[in-house]
């Protein structure tokens, strides 16, 4: 509380560095806003790096191997650099896979190994991981799924897909949102009426109906670039309409303040007027919008991907990696394959908070009502 | 009241025009043969698939075939007729419709007409959705007014809390982790909505089978609307306890029960039942994924298949009963708005 500054101090601040300092003052947000940066760099500038194995990397034979235990003891009880053991199966009276380890052979975790190759930001080929085990053993930290690849690098594979799709989508529907919306609230009159009722008649519709009935529409056997750009489309196709609204109410209210009058009043021009008095104040609310849109995107990819019609296998997404989850008789017996589910939940809640914190730190009429004033 | 009924009814029938007709259009995009799994089918000859085509008009474009939906839906029509019409009374006669029914194609995939093929299933939706409704509008209210009352207490951090993790929580997650957990624990039916032995159970034990069915759905669907319920509720309670006829109620020495429940609540409550609206319609597709996941035999998982194996008719069905409910619970919600705050009039 000691780098809290005082009202007069806070009035000669600008609006942006004013909405940045109440923004770290909001504890949850600053955690989403971490949560995400870790997420995101992990998925996609360390990725390859991270990941002990490269996504498609399977072993048929581990199938379902439990998470992977690390010791710090072997067998006499000494205490070793951490180490696992090899998994080895028998089969139970259901023909089930029982895992045991085998503990005859210790495997130290080593780091900065060799593993399988990739290129590091996509353009120095390396092979070096950040840790591994030599074969065949294998680090499994999360387990892994039916064909036997390890879960945790999947999940850090399918985080690109995942966390890009909500960026993405949300842009998209944004800039067509943004465009239709500012012709609706700038003319009015009949385009406004049109365009409203249009809007009107998207939102009518039962959204994860038309998301299906358009996945649909499209043939099913394109590559999983052509899926990707394809759910892209499909969302903003369902999400534009939610964004139109937005913008026009934003542009209606700040076209008839006045200040935008008393602007233009003083004969500024129209692009002035836009440029210093209207975008600026349509921003906040742009991003707060955006932030929260995000993880219905990410739902609605991973939904998709679930019921089998988004993301096809070997490529992985958080939502096709849960579509093992879906028969009960396989989470009964192996219910790692639900910790995917725990990524899409973080990201979701992170979003959340950090626009909830956004919309805060954004609103001009939470600057003197926060609960310190109020017991002041 | 009854003229803007009248209106809301008549401005909405475009909508569900253009809706269907988009769906079709979705729907025939797909180079697919509908009945391709007939002409693999040896139960079916040429000549019958031929005849299918030629009744359902999947031999022409599709703005004739859906003339042709939307002019059996409703009415009945004579058959062509043979012979030369007798007289100009005759001949007009046979333009005119016969009967009323209501029929929505037909579906392939079931090899049954659509509406029977929907009308189980909805009902089994709309049980979900209204009783799921009725729970969270039974819990979010007293939670979200106690949130509001207690602002800042630790009961209401709390309950904020919760509510932002249940706010984040996707619903097909919760339902693949309330899965497991009936399974491991063996407690509950997981998936479903009968169990083998229904049909042998007493009326009373039909019921209960039907009630346990429902409790994990019915557990991700509440969790899935409850947090953002109780939220609004909180945030409306707290705007209408600081109008001044609050403090006008306080300083006049009305006890404070009296103040909350008979001022604020009746005030507060206003924006939910807009939200009412929404939330009826919203439910039919908030449900179907969850129907889906949990194996439920409702309109949700009756879409994913029909979509799957483009039985075109009961998806456009699908799809315009969830714009007509969609219509109707926002006019409903609008209808009981107008009894519930006397300020409010259509006419």
């Amino acid at each position: 509380m000691t780098e809290q500054p005082d009202i007069q101090q806070q009035q000669s601040l600008s609006p942006g560095r004013l909405a940045l300092l109440k923004l770290r003052r909001h504890r949850l947000a600053m955690g989403g806003l971490w949560a995400l940066l870790i997420l995101y760099v992990t998925c996609f500038v360390f990725s390859d790096f991270i990941a002990p194995y490269w996504f498609n990397n399977e072993r048929r034979d581990l199938s379902y191997q439990p998470p992977s235990r690390i010791h710090v003891f072997d067998n006499g009880g000494k205490l070793r650099w951490p180490f696992v053991y090899r998994a080895s199966y028998t089969f139970d009276e259901e023909q089930n896979r029982v895992y045991a380890e085998d503990t005859s052979a210790r495997y130290p975790i080593g780091l900065f190994v060799e593993g399988d190759e990739h290129r590091l930001l996509g353009l120095i080929p390396m092979k070096t991981r950040l840790f591994g085990v030599a074969e065949p053993a294998r680090i499994y930290l999360l387990g892994a799924d039916s064909r036997g690849r390890d879960l945790l690098s999947r999940i850090i594979y399918g985080g690109r897909v995942s966390l890009s799709i909500g960026i993405v989508g949300v842009a998209v529907s944004f800039i067509v949102g943004m465009l239709v919306g500012g012709i609706s609230g700038y003319f009015g009159g009949i385009a406004d009426n049109v365009i409203q009722r249009l809007c009107e008649m998207m939102m009518m519709v039962p959204s994860f109906f038309l998301m299906l009935a358009l996945r649909a529409s499209m043939p099913a056997d394109i590559s999983s670039i052509e899926v990707y750009f394809l759910i892209v489309v499909i969302m903003s196709f369902i999400g534009w309409a939610g964004m139109a609204r937005v913008v026009r109410g934003m542009v209606l209210s700040i076209r008839s303040s006045q200040y935008v009058e008393a602007a233009r009043a003083i004969g500024q021009t129209d692009l002035r007027i836009i440029a210093t008095h209207v975008l600026p104040q349509t921003l906040s609310y742009a991003i707060v919008s955006v932030t929260l849109a995000i993880p219905g995107y990410i739902l609605g990819e991973s939904a998709l991907s679930l019921l089998g019609l988004g993301i096809q296998d070997p490529y992985a997404s958080w939502g096709n990696l849960l579509r093992d989850a879906m028969s009960v008789s396989s989470i009964k017996f192996h219910p790692w394959i639900l910790i995917p589910g725990l990524f899409i939940f973080a990201t979701v809640m992170s979003f959340n908070f950090l626009g909830d914190g956004l919309r805060d730190a954004f609103d001009p009429h939470s600057q003197l009502v926060g609960k310190e004033f109020e017991q002041a | 009241m009854a003229s803007y009924i009248l209106r809301r009814i008549l401005i909405s029938v475009p909508l569900l025009l253009a809706m269907s007709f988009i769906t079709l259009g979705l729907i025939r995009l797909p180079q697919g043969d509908v009945l391709a799994r007939y002409r693999n089918d040896p139960r079916y000859s040429r000549e019958i698939i031929a005849q299918l085509e030629a009744k359902y008009h999947f031999n022409r474009s599709f703005a004739v075939q859906y003339f042709y939906w939307m002019k059996n839906m409703f009415l009945e029509w004579p058959a062509p007729a043979g012979a030369e019409p007798a007289g100009p009374a005759e001949g007009l006669k046979s333009w005119l419709p016969t009967g009323v029914r209501l029929d929505l194609g037909y579906s392939f995939d079931n090899e049954r007409p659509v509406v029977a093929v929907i009308g189980e299933r909805l009902f089994n939706t709309l049980l979900l959705s209204v009783v799921s409704l009725i729970l969270v509008w039974a819990v979010a209210v007293p939670l979200g007014t106690y949130s509001a009352v207690h602002q800042y207490s630790p009961g209401d951090k709390v309950l904020s809390f919760v509510s932002f993790i249940g706010m984040s929580f996707p619903s097909f997650f919760l339902a693949l982790v309330l899965l497991y957990a009936v399974s491991a624990l063996g407690i509950l039916p997981a998936g479903g909505l009968t169990s083998v032995k229904h049909a042998e159970m007493s009326l009373v034990g039909r019921i209960i089978d039907i009630a346990r069915h429902l409790v994990v759905p019915g557990l991700v669907v509440v969790t899935g609307s409850l947090a953002g319920m109780q939220r609004l509720m909180r945030g409306n309670m707290l705007e209408v306890l600081r109008m001044q006829y609050i403090t006008t109620a306080r300083a006049k020495g009305l006890p404070e029960r009296r103040v909350i429940y008979r001022h604020a609540l009746r005030n507060a409550i206003n924006p939910m039942i807009t939200i009412f609206g929404y939330e009826l319609s919203g439910l039919l597709s908030g449900v179907a994924l969850t129907e889906m996941i949990t194996s439920y035999p409702g309109l949700g998982s009756l879409m994913l298949s029909a979509v799957r194996s483009q039985d075109v008719y009961l998806v456009m069905a699908s799809m315009m009963i969830g714009g007509v409910l969609l219509i109707a619970g926002n006019l409903v919600a609008d209808i009981l708005l107008a009894f519930a705050d006397p300020r409010i009039s259509y006419d």
